[in-house]
């Protein structure tokens, strides 16, 4: 999944325009890395799964060769992707900020409607939390429970949505420098 | 630090306005009170000082310093006129105060409300006859009052006068200051305690509610006090610091309510009584006390309303759980003032004197009784009040849980009225005492003029058959014979007259001129008939030894007819001997006075006025005497209408203050209201439970002081011991009034209402 | 979701108070027996949304529809008179007459379309037996608890037995374990009854009770479905 995102989060990097793997490091760490910068094995892995895909191509080769001096483009293909991984909600579960932060910055550095994306988890936030909700009208106390702590969970994380959504422009003015 | 929060806050200067002015209209009645007995005693000075008839019986002689006098008083309309002609003897003659110099025949000085009055288009036909003109006005020192109508003219050939009674000559104006002056008629010290009492009572009430206007936003502010560290102590302290600065900007109103009040009263006459604004200066020490107290009790009125209540930083708590109102004591203060008033029933009838102190205790008791009733009735019969429509409903429900908010508000309404109630009942009684009711015969004849002697009736009788208005003239000489020249054993009456005139006074069988009858059978007659013997020598106007020289003009009967009595047109049985012209010698004439006695068609505008204005002109020294039993004056009714506005005003004020305390209730509720609304609420139905809200303790207050006030009225004029009556429809319009002032309020407090409930009420601050 | 069918349809709100805009162009829709939260951050307009939908405020441009009916064309005695009979109304707070008993408060609706006072409040103390709390009827509101008291205003808003439920933040004032009980007896009272309900909240376990959401923004309304 962790994985998945990081192809994910690397296309959409792409979609601004060509870059060395190098460059796309960078980027990733400067976004989105903070805690946890990327290794460049993992940048190269990626790229290359992705250019198996057909998702990027190579847009061409600083002289000096290497896989490093490599510079990459995004394909149609790698574009619907990202757009496909964008428009899915997650999974709700806990701690998911990371993933939902690093398509909300993505979506607002491809000139995506952010607030969608969120409006779109916010709702499948909510209907895993009618599903639990009902769960626990049906069900016992023990039931009832371990909903509640689910709950609990899933309404932290849609008010961190709302939060977000509230402060998107913000975001957007952040990332944009 | 109270002083500052008074006047800040939401309506906080609303409040405090209200607040000074009742503690302002209170301070200006209290210093109105003090200064009334002064002013009093002023007029009584003003008036020894120009007393001129001193009716003792040694008339000074003639000298260059004697001045003679004649009064020549009259009545226009329904009003007293003080006149007085003035001859002087000599250049010392003395000048009555007020005036600089002596008027010249011709001339006349007047007070500065008969000037206005004769030059107004209302005082044209005063001016006919006191046609003098006028060369100045008297000044303040000459008059009793500011509305006192007073002439002084010139007059010549008094002294030919000296004997008839109107004529004196004096030496200097003014009596003698002989020990005390007369005590004051205890009816009226009533009437002024009772007026006074019965003014200051609501306003107390009304000051006593208004210091607790805002009392939960007080309370509010209070305990966010109390959050930020103040004790308990601070607080009252703060309090009482609120109340105090709200009873010193009343006190300074009251000064200036004052001052206007005492312009005012310049300008106003109570039974014909009027003092200049000068008289009213209250006694220092009385003003200091006043200006001590006033705030005091406003004070003292704020911590005792606080005696329950505990502030909690977080809030305010009632300590007293509301218990339910028990009745006896309450009880006890009407009865209590009863009883106060009870020991001095009748004692007016015979010039008693009323214990000033029993009297006010008495009237307050009773007073103070109802704000201690209502509370009482209101809960009793609040908790009583059985269902209905969903308005009845809301404000049943509503009273019931504050049944003595509710009270509190009415104190102020009931008492006013039950003490306007009370008042008018008394003025009403002693108004009738004024203007009793005479056996005159009024469809006959309404007034009478006496002929000056001398003068020819039937010629007098000329000139009023030519005045409007005058239907019918009866001329009559009238005088006494006796059957001895000096002290007679025997008296009896003799009528002048033609045969028709005769025939208006008894039963005559017959009748020429030159008839004698001795008429039998008259009420109080009892020597006529041993008298009226043909050829019997009488003697007309006989001298008496006790020092009255009579002219004791010799008659011979002739033949005397019998004549059966009969009701005259005064309204009794006429008896003596009546006589037609020629039966008397010339010589009797002189001995005999002039009587003409007028039916008058009422329906003629100032008829009365008609018929001075020609007596006058025969004879400038008459007095028309009106016969008519009852005279219902103006001043009555301008005392009705002072009372009216006096309530009104105080109930205004009080409905000021009902209104200030609904709105602050209705915003209190601002969301319920809102909420009410939004689930179908019509608002004709909070309408109509806000105009219950206020109704039924109206209703409750206003029976309350019906009972209380007629109860009062008529225990005052047992105390006056004059006849009871009520006058009902001054009874119905005082309640009217209350009525009237609730559903003004209610209806004032409907466009905030409305607007309050309207959905914003609902969106969250 | 077309609005055919529904029972409440909003389109194109428009509402300004002043300055304020607190409707741009809401839609709004509801079918009977559903239950759709109105959701968003405070001052969002969502209460406005309600008060609008209920024809307590009208709105300034755009048009409702309740049942078939324009609500722009009825005057205020008319919509008066739609919220008292058609319409159910709970609040956060401050709705119930300090006063009056529980039972008369519940009991207050039904006497306010003109049933008698005996019928009123024997219907009022059986919908305050579904939402237990029969127990209080002769108390006043401020006797009671917090939850008690909404509980009433539930069984007051339910009592005329009406097609839409308008309820406005009505756990707000309770800890979680009553709002939920409330909420639980509002829904289950509602659909056993088949009444729409409008639920204007900003906490998302009790829009957890709803069957579909409506995020309103700036005064603009989202249908969460349609997102989807």
């Amino acid at each position: 999944m962790l994985r998945m995102s990081i192809g994910h989060t690397l296309l959409g990097l792409l979609e601004s325009g060509p870059r060395h793997g190098y460059d796309l490091k960078r980027a990733f760490d400067e976004k989105f890395g903070q805690d946890r910068p990327l290794h460049y094995g993992q940048v190269y892995s990626t790229m290359s799964r992705l250019l198996k895909n057909g998702l990027v191509e190579v847009d061409g080769i600083e002289p000096g060769g290497g896989p490093e001096r490599k510079r990459y483009a995004i394909t149609d293909a790698g574009i619907t992707d990202v757009e496909r991984w964008l428009a899915t909600p997650e999974k709700p579960e806990p701690y998911l900020q990371s993933t939902l932060y690093t398509k909300v910055v993505l979506a607002l550095l491809t000139r995506r409607d952010a607030a969608d994306i969120l409006d779109t988890q916010r709702s499948e936030h909510l209907r895993m939390m009618r599903i639990l909700t009902d769960r626990k009208r049906k069900g016992d106390l023990a039931d009832q429970l371990i909903c509640d702590h689910a709950l609990f969970h899933l309404e932290a994380d849609l008010r961190w949505l709302e939060l977000t959504a509230a402060r998107l422009d913000k975001l957007a003015e952040v990332v944009a420098k | 630090m109270g002083a500052g929060f008074a006047f800040t806050g939401r309506g906080g200067w609303v409040r405090a306005v209200l607040t000074a002015v009742g503690v302002g209209l209170g301070v200006a009645l209290l210093l109105l009170t003090t200064a009334l007995p002064s002013a009093l005693d002023a007029r009584h000075e003003r008036e020894q000082a120009r007393t001129d008839f001193t009716f003792s019986q040694t008339v000074p002689p003639k000298t260059d310093a004697t001045l003679l006098v004649a009064n020549v008083g009259t009545t226009f309309r329904h009003e007293d006129i003080r006149g007085r002609e003035l001859e002087p003897e000599g250049p010392k003659a003395p000048l009555p105060p007020g005036v600089d110099k002596l008027p010249a025949p011709g001339e006349m000085i007047v007070s500065p409300k008969l000037k206005a009055l004769l030059e107004s288009p209302d005082g044209k036909l005063l001016r006919e006859r006191l046609s003098d003109r006028i060369v100045g006005t008297i000044a303040e020192p000459g008059l009793v009052g500011s509305a006192e109508l007073a002439f002084y003219r010139g007059g010549e050939d008094l002294a030919s006068k000296l004997d008839n009674g109107r004529v004196v000559r004096i030496e200097r104006f003014g009596e003698p200051i002989q020990g005390t002056s007369d005590p004051w008629d205890p009816v009226l010290i009533l009437l002024v305690l009772v007026v006074f009492v019965v003014l200051l009572m609501p306003v107390g009430v009304f000051v006593a509610a208004a210091v607790r206007f805002g009392g939960e936003g007080r309370d509010r502010r209070l305990a966010a006090l109390r959050l930020v560290g103040s004790d308990s102590g601070m607080t009252r302290r703060v309090a009482a610091g609120e109340a105090l600065a709200g009873s010193v900007l009343g006190l300074v109103f009251g000064i200036g309510f004052f001052l206007i009040g005492r312009q005012i009263a310049g300008r106003m006459e109570v039974f014909e009584v009027s003092v200049f604004p000068s008289y009213l200066n209250p006694s220092p020490a009385l003003a200091a006390l006043v200006a001590v107290t006033v705030p005091a009790a406003a004070v003292l009125v704020t911590l005792f309303a606080l005696r329950g209540v505990v502030i909690e930083p977080l809030g305010v708590v009632r300590t007293a759980k509301p218990r339910r109102r028990r009745l006896w004591w309450r009880l006890l203060l009407p009865i209590g003032g009863l009883a106060m008033l009870a020991p001095m029933i009748g004692q007016g009838s015979d010039g008693g004197d009323f214990n000033q102190y029993l009297v006010i205790g008495g009237v307050m008791l009773l007073l103070i009784g109802i704000t201690a009733l209502l509370p009482w009735i209101v809960e009793t019969a609040v908790a009583r009040l059985g269902s209905g429509p969903v308005a009845w409903q809301l404000a049943v429900r509503r009273l019931q849980l504050s049944s003595g908010t509710a009270a509190r508000t009415v104190n102020g309404i009931a008492v006013a009225v039950a003490g306007a109630i009370a008042l008018q009942m008394l003025f009403a009684g002693v108004e009738d005492d004024f203007t009793e009711v005479t056996p005159y015969d009024e469809t006959r004849i309404q007034m009478q003029v006496s002929i000056p002697e001398g003068m020819p009736p039937a010629q007098a009788a000329a000139d009023f058959r030519r005045t409007e208005g005058v239907r019918k003239v009866y001329a009559y000489s009238e005088g006494y014979v006796g059957e001895k020249r000096t002290d007679p054993d025997f008296s009896t009456q003799v009528t002048v007259g033609d045969c028709a005139a005769l025939r208006e006074v008894a039963k005559l069988p017959s009748c020429r001129d030159g008839d004698v009858f001795a008429v039998s059978g008259a009420e109080y007659d009892t020597d006529t008939s041993d008298m009226a013997k043909p050829g019997r020598t009488l003697y007309f106007d006989p001298s008496y030894e006790d020092g009255h020289e009579g002219t004791e003009t010799p008659w011979t009967l002739p033949a005397v007819k019998r004549a059966e009595a009969a009701v005259d047109m005064t309204g009794s049985e006429r008896g003596g001997l009546l006589v037609t012209p020629k039966a008397l010698p010339a010589a009797t004439t002189k001995s005999l006075g002039g009587q003409v006695y007028l039916r008058l068609d009422e329906s003629v505008p100032d008829v009365y006025d008609l018929v001075r204005n020609t007596a006058a002109a025969i004879n400038p020294l008459s007095d028309p005497m009106l016969w008519v039993s009852s005279q219902r004056s103006e001043r009555y009714d301008s005392i009705r209408t002072g009372l009216f506005v006096g309530a009104t005003c105080v109930l205004a004020l009080i409905g000021a203050s009902l209104l200030v305390s609904q709105l602050e209730q209705l915003r209190e509720r601002r969301k319920l209201l809102s909420a009410l609304v939004a689930f179908g609420t019509r608002r004709r139905t909070l309408g109509l439970s806000v105009l219950w809200q206020t109704t039924i303790p109206i209703v409750l207050g206003l029976t309350l002081a019906s009972v209380v006030g007629l109860t009062l009225g008529v225990v005052l004029l047992k105390m006056t011991a004059t006849g009871l009556s009520v006058d009902w429809a001054s009874l119905l319009a005082m309640i009217g009034i209350g009525a009237g002032v609730v559903l003004l309020v209610t209806l004032l407090s409907l466009p905030p209402l409305l607007r309050l409930m309207r959905p914003e009420g609902l969106r969250t601050e | 979701m077309t609005p055919s069918g529904s029972l409440l349809v909003a389109e194109g709100l428009r509402k300004t108070y002043g300055p304020t805009t607190a409707l741009d162009g809401a839609d709004f829709s509801i079918h009977p027996g559903e239950v759709v939260a109105v959701m968003g951050p405070s001052g969002s307009g969502k209460s406005t949304l309600l008060h609008c939908l209920a024809g307590i405020v009208p709105p300034d441009a755009g048009s409702i529809r309740y049942d078939g009916r324009e609500m722009a064309t009825m005057n205020d005695a008319q919509r008066s008179a739609l919220r008292r009979s058609e319409f159910g109304f709970v609040f956060q707070f401050g709705q119930l007459v300090p006063e009056l008993t529980c039972v008369e408060n519940v009991a207050l609706p039904l006497r306010l379309n003109g049933t008698s006072r005996k019928a009123a409040e024997r219907t009022a103390l059986s919908w305050m037996e579904r939402l237990e709390v029969d127990g209080i009827g002769k108390k006043r509101p401020g006797e009671v608890s917090g939850g008690q008291g909404q509980r009433v205003a539930v069984a007051r808003a339910l009592v005329t037995g009406p097609r839409v439920l308008f309820a406005d933040e009505p756990t707000g004032a309770l800890d979680s374990l009553n709002g939920e009980r409330v909420m639980e007896l509002l829904t289950d009272a509602a659909r056993s009854t088949n009444a729409a309900v409008v639920l204007v909240t900003h906490e998302a376990r009790v829009a957890a009770y709803s069957d579909r959401e409506i995020v309103v923004r700036d005064g603009k309304s989202r249908d969460m479905e349609r997102v989807v």
